[in-house]
């Protein structure tokens, strides 16, 4: 397995007298698109934000490239050269989609041939490019945000159900955007409850349960086991 | 990077981009609806032209507020002391100027002004700051807290300039040049209103000129939005809230002297008297929202203007019967920022 891009040592975080995690250990191999599994509930958004910054860990470590970021301030830990895609998808609605996208592209105007890349597998956002955010689709949104996420190279992608409530042709787009990613050598950190979508994307996963990570290993295994992916997982995942 | 597959063919149809003017269209029926009442074109235009300009007042003052409370959700009761301060401020330096302000020559008329706005800005901006480090910070996400807190501190700001300037009522007069009124045909136009209204204008200009032209701008506008996001993206929100609680402040503190020079009398109440409107303003407008801020401005304005001369004795109320009425149409003000 590939160095660790991204170490979570013994991880709690509690949000008011709520312990979400407790204790949550993961490696995410550079390069590599590791998927975090698991049930409603189980902690995953929270892992995604406590990375992020954006909740404070109680205990524990985050390394990110050999640097310790718990506990940093969400600006500098996206400084540090991870974008996140949110649940909610956090697209500006009152901004155009454009404008979305020159405040993602922080260090200087955007790269017009990024931005082309990027029309080459979300090719209807190219229509839309003028328009607020606000007036697009559910699907439209979404890649905004991805787009956002990608705009300029960074090191780690943190993307939060991606695939929730969008319409078959919408997650096969998603599916070759990620499949491009990783042909470039991103290192995505994935929350999914689609089974199938996490499988096509997956190289290594993470199961959670109740704030802990209860199982390790790569996608393929976990795909190839009906007996430990219905222990794991259960039937809440969708899995067609 | 490589080379991406070939695109899936857009199936999804492209978004209809719907423009809501229908608030827009409230200022010429309140002024059209007034007319018949009113009975005389004349007084109509001279209202209507008072009107405009109090509402620019209102929106000088009000703008600034109204982006502080959509970007950090921070209930600032204490902005009236910036008004107050600012127009002190002005008075203080205005009192050397009267030779400028006494001479026959509106250039010089017009400088002097400009110093003490100048001034009164650069006051209410340091103030601005201070208080923000002061008495917002240890209250960020405590709307109880932030509304208790802030009245303590326009209380105080009010108390300390009983102490400076003394508790008796203040007279600021207008500069020569703009007293008196430019007559068109039957109409009287007051200088001071007029002025009033460009000053207005140009705030408004200037500031949608920046909030969408430039990456501060849009940083604003984002992060009013949604300001976890922007922090998600790599910016310092707190920094960019602190900026615009200055600018916030400077924009109170010029709202302020005009309002003292409209009304040639100043007392340390001003802010506290004027804020009532300020909140109404920011609340029909939508909270958030500059552009719902300078539209709820003139509405507000408008109808203050006509009832206080059809109905005096609903002209207290008519503002608050104004909001309830648009609060029941659109509950989220005429132009609603959307939020996270």
């Amino acid at each position: 397995m590939a160095d660790a891009l991204l170490t979570l040592e013994g991880v709690h975080t509690h949000i008011g007298r709520y312990h979400i995690l407790q204790g949550v250990d993961i490696d995410v191999p550079k390069g590599t698109l590791t998927v975090l599994l698991g049930r409603n509930g189980a902690g995953k958004t929270t892992a995604l934000r406590t990375i992020m910054g954006l909740w404070k860990p109680s205990r524990g470590r985050i390394i990110f490239d050999g640097t310790e970021i718990g506990g940093r301030s969400t600006p500098d830990i996206a400084r540090e050269g991870i974008a996140y895609v949110p649940e909610g998808m956090g697209v500006f609605a009152d901004l155009t989609v454009e404008e979305n996208l020159i405040l993602a592209a922080r260090d200087g105007p955007i790269d017009t041939a990024r931005l082309d890349w990027i029309f080459g597998f979300f090719p209807t956002m190219k229509r839309f490019y003028a328009h607020p955010a606000g007036v697009l689709s559910g699907g439209q949104k979404q890649m905004l945000s991805i787009a956002r996420a990608i705009i300029e190279p960074r090191t780690l992608i943190l993307v939060d159900e991606p695939a929730k409530g969008l319409a078959p042709s919408i997650v096969e787009n998603l599916i070759r955007a990620f499949q491009e990613l990783k042909r470039t050598g991103t290192t995505i950190l994935l929350v999914e409850q689609n089974f199938r979508f996490a499988s096509m994307l997956g190289d290594t996963v993470a199961v959670m349960d109740d704030g802990r990570i209860v199982h390790r290993g790569t996608m393929a295994a976990l795909a190839n086991d009906d007996a430990m992916r219905t222990r794991l997982l259960g039937l809440s995942l969708e899995t067609h | 990077m490589t080379d991406a597959s070939p695109p899936i063919p857009a199936l999804e149809p492209i978004p209809r981009v719907k423009r809501d003017v229908l608030p827009l269209l409230l200022v010429p029926a309140i002024a059209l609806a007034a007319l018949p009442l009113i009975g005389s074109p004349t007084t109509w235009v001279t209202l209507t032209i008072a009107a405009l300009a109090m509402g620019m007042m209102i929106f000088v003052i009000s703008s600034g507020l109204t982006l502080v409370f959509g970007l950090m959700d921070v209930l600032n009761f204490g902005h009236g002391a910036f008004i107050a301060v600012g127009a002190y401020l002005a008075l203080t330096v205005l009192a050397p100027l009267s030779g400028w302000m006494q001479a026959d020559h509106l250039g010089l008329n017009l400088a002097a002004l400009l110093v003490a706005v100048t001034a009164a800005m650069i006051g209410t901006g340091a103030l601005g700051w201070a208080f923000e480090r002061v008495i917002i910070k240890p209250v960020y996400g405590q709307h109880l807290k932030q509304i208790l807190i802030t009245t303590g501190g326009l209380i105080v700001a009010e108390q300390l300039i009983h102490v400076f300037w003394g508790g008796d009522q203040k007279a600021i007069a207008l500069p020569k040049g703009l007293r008196g009124a430019i007559v068109v045909g039957d109409v009287a136009l007051e200088k001071y209103r007029l002025l009033a209204v460009a000053v207005g204008l140009l705030v408004f200009a200037a500031m949608m000129l920046v909030l969408n032209r430039t990456r501060i701008g849009l940083l604003i506008r984002a992060g009013v939005e949604n300001s976890e996001m922007v922090e998600a993206l790599g910016y310092r929100i707190r920094r960019l809230f602190v900026g615009v609680f200055v600018a916030g402040s400077a924009l109170a503190g010029l709202g302020g002297t005009m309002w003292a020079l409209y009304r040639e009398t100043l007392t340390a109440s001003i802010g506290g008297e004027v804020i009532v409107l300020v909140f109404i303003v920011i609340i029909i407008g939508g909270l958030g929202s500059v552009g719902g801020c300078f539209l709820g401005s003139v509405l507000v304005a408008m109808l203050a203007n006509y009832t206080g001369y059809i109905a005096p004795k609903i002209a207290l109320a008519s503002n608050i019967l104004l909001m309830v009425a648009i609060l029941m149409w659109r509950p989220q003000g005429l132009f609603p920022v959307a939020r996270r």
